[in-house]
Formats: structure tokens, C-alpha cells, sequence
């Protein structure tokens, strides 16, 4: 292949693929739990759908982006040793990279500080799902991936996605509930 | 439709995944059902709280730089070796290649999802004799078609149907109620014979179609929209009943109603 066939070939892969890497970076922080991880597992992804770029021929985008990611993460924690996960959230690591809480004024600041407490609580109560709830949750209400897509992300049937939806939900539900009720 | 299958559907409904049918038969269920209707209210609290909180995250400036700097390069330089095994993976996907999840994941979510096919498969069959129906009342509405038996007098449409069919259908005249009994038909619905007695509410024509059912003697009525039709199903001593119109849900309701209440026995 020439070196002009590459570029062009590397400039088109750019503009399909990177205006997803919000997506990918965002669900390898929920599957990695790890922010230097979830980095390396977003490059690692971007240059494997590199390569692969000749033979896609879709799905959509996102979610071919978005199954190589987790082919990547369950290939690093495979490597790594039998134990899947550490059972339990790091919270150091979980908002060790949040954007500071006050980036600039806010034009209404008690409303600013709930959001950011909800999104604290939720992300901690989202990252403490067991394996497959977690990713359920994530790639329908985060990455906003139809079930179908999700279906073929996962690699099961739509029903499984379904039912997987509805635990996490109500696992997240019943926590979320739980945390409101222990407020002070 | 029951709770447990309602339970997982009203996600779906959240979601927008719902066909039209589905998602009447969903919110038939909520109507009725006041814990499945405070479940939907909470999961799209839920919902809605999880939109505002904006979770979705921004991958960080050095990241995306390092990304940039590694695309053209790999561009020139063919995949290692060591990658073969997750690039046959990526290959793999174009060809709707199924990766099983975690072990847990996969032996939990097989239960659940196995009731779950049978739902869809009944669904399925459902979807089709709903077809069916709104085929049939279509047919109906062809000039000559509507009756094979014209009265409104339903001592006479009943023996009409002696020896035509294996079921004796009840017939009811609710003509004081508003809806005109105007004779009937036979018609086929799902491969059988089916009765069809011809009602009329104003100018709109309600086919009922009656046959013998298969399974539990009595469901729930559900209903459907299908091409613009209303269509309701219920299913009463031993016979399935599909009603259906043109006139708006509401109306083909009471309609629905009005012939269970007159085929309760009296009570003494």
C-alpha cells in the first residue's frame, strides 16, 4: 500500500472514529476502574478498529468502536489473572479525575452542587453494579447504544439485554433510594 | 400480560424499544395495575436523574493527543503478531460474532432471558392473529362481504351459526347501550373457523370475532392498534374474543366491557 493510500486511509479512519472517543473513553472508565488503564484500553482500542478498518463494513460506529473496547478490557484482565475485578469501587480513583467542582461562576450554584451530587452518588452506585449490569447500564443510559446494538456489543441475545436492564435498574434504584433515605 | 413480564417491558418502554403494540399492551397492563404504574414512575425518576447528572465523560486532552499521534504511524506499520488473538476478535464482530460475558453474567441472565423468549414468542403469535383480525375486518368492509346473516334480532343470528362451527358463539343484542348488533358472518382467523358478529356504533362497524381457545379459559383483556384499528382481545369461558373497529380506544372498550358484563351469569 502507498504512503499516500495510508494517510488517506488514516484521515478517513480519524473522521469516523474519534468523534466517538468520548463514548469509548467513558466506558472503559466503568469497565476498567482504573483511569491509567482505561487510557491504555482506549489506544489499544483505536488502533485495533485502525487495523480492522479495511474489513468494517458496520454495524454503526460506535458500537463496533465500543466492542472492540471491551474485547480489549476482558483480553487485559484475562492476561492479567483469573480474578476479573477488585469487588469492590476505588473511590480515590473514581473522582480522582473529575473536573474540579467550581471550573468557573455558575449561574445558579445550589442547583450546580445537587447535579454534581447526584452525578457523584450515581457514578459511585453505577461503578459498585456487578460485571454485567454495569455494562448494560452504561452502554443504554450513558452511551445511549439501542438494544439491539447492545445485543451485538455484549454478544447475547436482545432478551438477555432486556433483563439485564431491568436488574441493573432496579439494583440501582433500590441503592439510590437506600443513599436519599440515609441523606442528611 | 402479567407483572413479571410487565417488569421487564416498561424499560423498554422508557427506551422507546417498544413497537406499537407492545407499548399498548404495556401501558394496558400499567392502567391496571397500580404497583407495575409506580414502578414506571420511579425508573423514569431514575432515568431523568441520571440524564441531569451528565455521565457521560469527556476523555482528557493528553489522551486524545496521544491517540492523534499514534493513528498514522500504525497506519504505516502492520499489526504486531501479538495482537492476532483480539484482532481475530474485532474480525469476528463484523460477522455478528458472540463474545459470552462473564460466567456469572451468562448462567444469571440464561434464566431470565428463556422466559423472556417464551414472552416474545407468544408476542409473536400475537402480533400475527392480530394480523389477522384487522385482515379479516378490513375484508369485511369490501361491499358484500360485511354479513352472511343481515338482522338485528340475535335469536336469529344465534342458530344461524348451528352446525357451522364447533362453538355455539354467544350473541348479544346492546343495542340500548348503543352499539347495533347487525348480523354475522363466518370468517377465519389464525387458520380457523371463527364466528364474526357485526356490531354498529354510528357509522363505525365492530367485528367480534368469536372461537374456540386454546390454553386457560380466561385472560385479561389486552389491547393493540394496528394500521388504525383498534383491536382487543379477551378470552372468557373457554373462547377467545378479538373486537375490533375503527372507533377510538375508548369507545371499543366499553364495548368490550358491555358484552362481558351481559355473558356474566346472573348472579341468584
Amino acid at each position: 500500500m502507498s504512503a499516500d493510500g495510508d494517510a488517506d486511509r488514516a484521515r478517513r479512519f480519524r473522521d469516523a472514529a474519534l468523534p466517538h472517543l468520548d463514548d469509548v473513553f467513558t466506558l472503559a472508565r466503568y469497565l476498567m476502574r482504573n483511569t491509567a488503564d482505561a487510557e491504555d484500553a482506549v489506544q489499544e482500542c483505536f488502533l485495533r478498529a485502525l487495523r480492522h478498518f479495511d474489513s468494517y463494513r458496520g454495524p454503526a460506529m460506535k458500537p463496533w468502536l465500543l466492542a472492540i473496547l471491551r474485547n480489549v478490557c476482558k483480553a487485559e484482565f484475562a492476561r492479567r489473572a483469573v480474578q476479573p475485578m477488585p469487588p469492590e469501587p476505588q473511590e480515590h480513583e473514581l473522582t480522582a479525575d473529575d473536573p474540579p467542582l467550581w471550573q468557573e461562576p455558575q449561574p445558579s450554584p445550589e442547583a450546580e452542587l445537587l447535579r454534581r451530587h447526584d452525578h457523584d452518588t450515581i457514578r459511585r452506585l453505577i461503578v459498585a453494579l456487578p460485571e454485567p449490569f454495569r455494562e448494560a447500564i452504561v452502554l443504554r443510559d450513558i452511551n445511549d447504544l439501542s438494544y439491539r446494538d447492545i445485543a451485538e456489543v455484549v454478544g447475547v441475545p436482545v432478551g438477555t439485554v432486556m433483563s439485564r436492564l431491568a436488574r441493573a435498574r432496579a439494583m440501582l434504584r433500590e441503592r439510590w433510594n437506600l443513599e436519599e433515605g440515609s441523606a442528611p | 400480560m402479567n407483572c413479571s413480564e410487565a417488569e421487564v417491558l416498561i424499560h423498554a418502554l422508557i427506551d422507546g424499544e417498544l413497537d406499537a403494540g407492545h407499548a399498548r399492551d404495556v401501558e394496558a397492563h400499567i392502567a391496571t395495575c397500580a404497583d407495575c404504574a409506580k414502578k414506571l414512575a420511579a425508573f423514569r425518576d431514575l432515568r431523568r436523574t441520571m440524564a441531569a447528572a451528565a455521565l457521560k465523560e469527556s476523555a482528557p486532552a493528553h489522551l486524545r493527543a496521544r491517540i492523534e499521534a499514534a493513528l498514522p504511524a500504525t497506519a504505516r506499520a502492520p499489526a504486531a503478531a501479538a495482537a492476532a488473538v483480539s484482532d481475530l476478535a474485532a474480525r469476528r464482530f463484523n460477522r455478528r460474532f458472540f463474545v459470552g460475558g462473564f460466567a456469572l453474567g451468562t448462567a444469571l441472565s440464561g434464566a431470565v432471558a428463556a422466559t423472556l423468549v417464551l414472552g416474545v414468542l407468544r408476542d409473536d403469535r400475537e402480533q400475527r392473529i392480530t394480523g389477522d383480525v384487522v385482515s379479516a375486518h378490513l375484508r369485511s368492509l369490501q361491499p358484500g362481504h360485511l354479513t352472511d346473516v343481515e338482522t338485528s334480532d340475535q335469536h336469529t343470528v344465534k342458530p344461524w351459526f348451528n352446525g357451522k362451527l364447533d362453538v355455539a358463539p354467544p350473541v348479544v343484542d346492546l343495542t340500548a347501550q348503543g352499539f347495533t348488533l347487525i348480523g354475522g358472518r363466518l370468517d377465519d382467523i389464525n387458520g380457523e373457523t371463527a364466528a364474526a358478529l357485526v356490531y354498529r356504533r354510528r357509522n363505525h362497524i365492530i367485528n367480534l370475532f368469536v372461537a374456540q381457545a386454546q390454553g386457560p379459559e380466561y385472560t385479561e383483556p389486552t389491547g393493540q392498534t394496528r394500521h388504525g384499528f383498534n383491536v382487543r382481545h379477551w378470552r372468557e369461558s373457554g373462547l377467545d374474543f378479538w373486537a375490533v373497529s375503527d372507533i377510538n380506544a375508548g369507545e371499543l372498550d366499553e364495548f368490550g366491557q358491555k358484552i362481558r358484563a351481559a355473558l356474566q351469569p346472573p348472579r341468584s
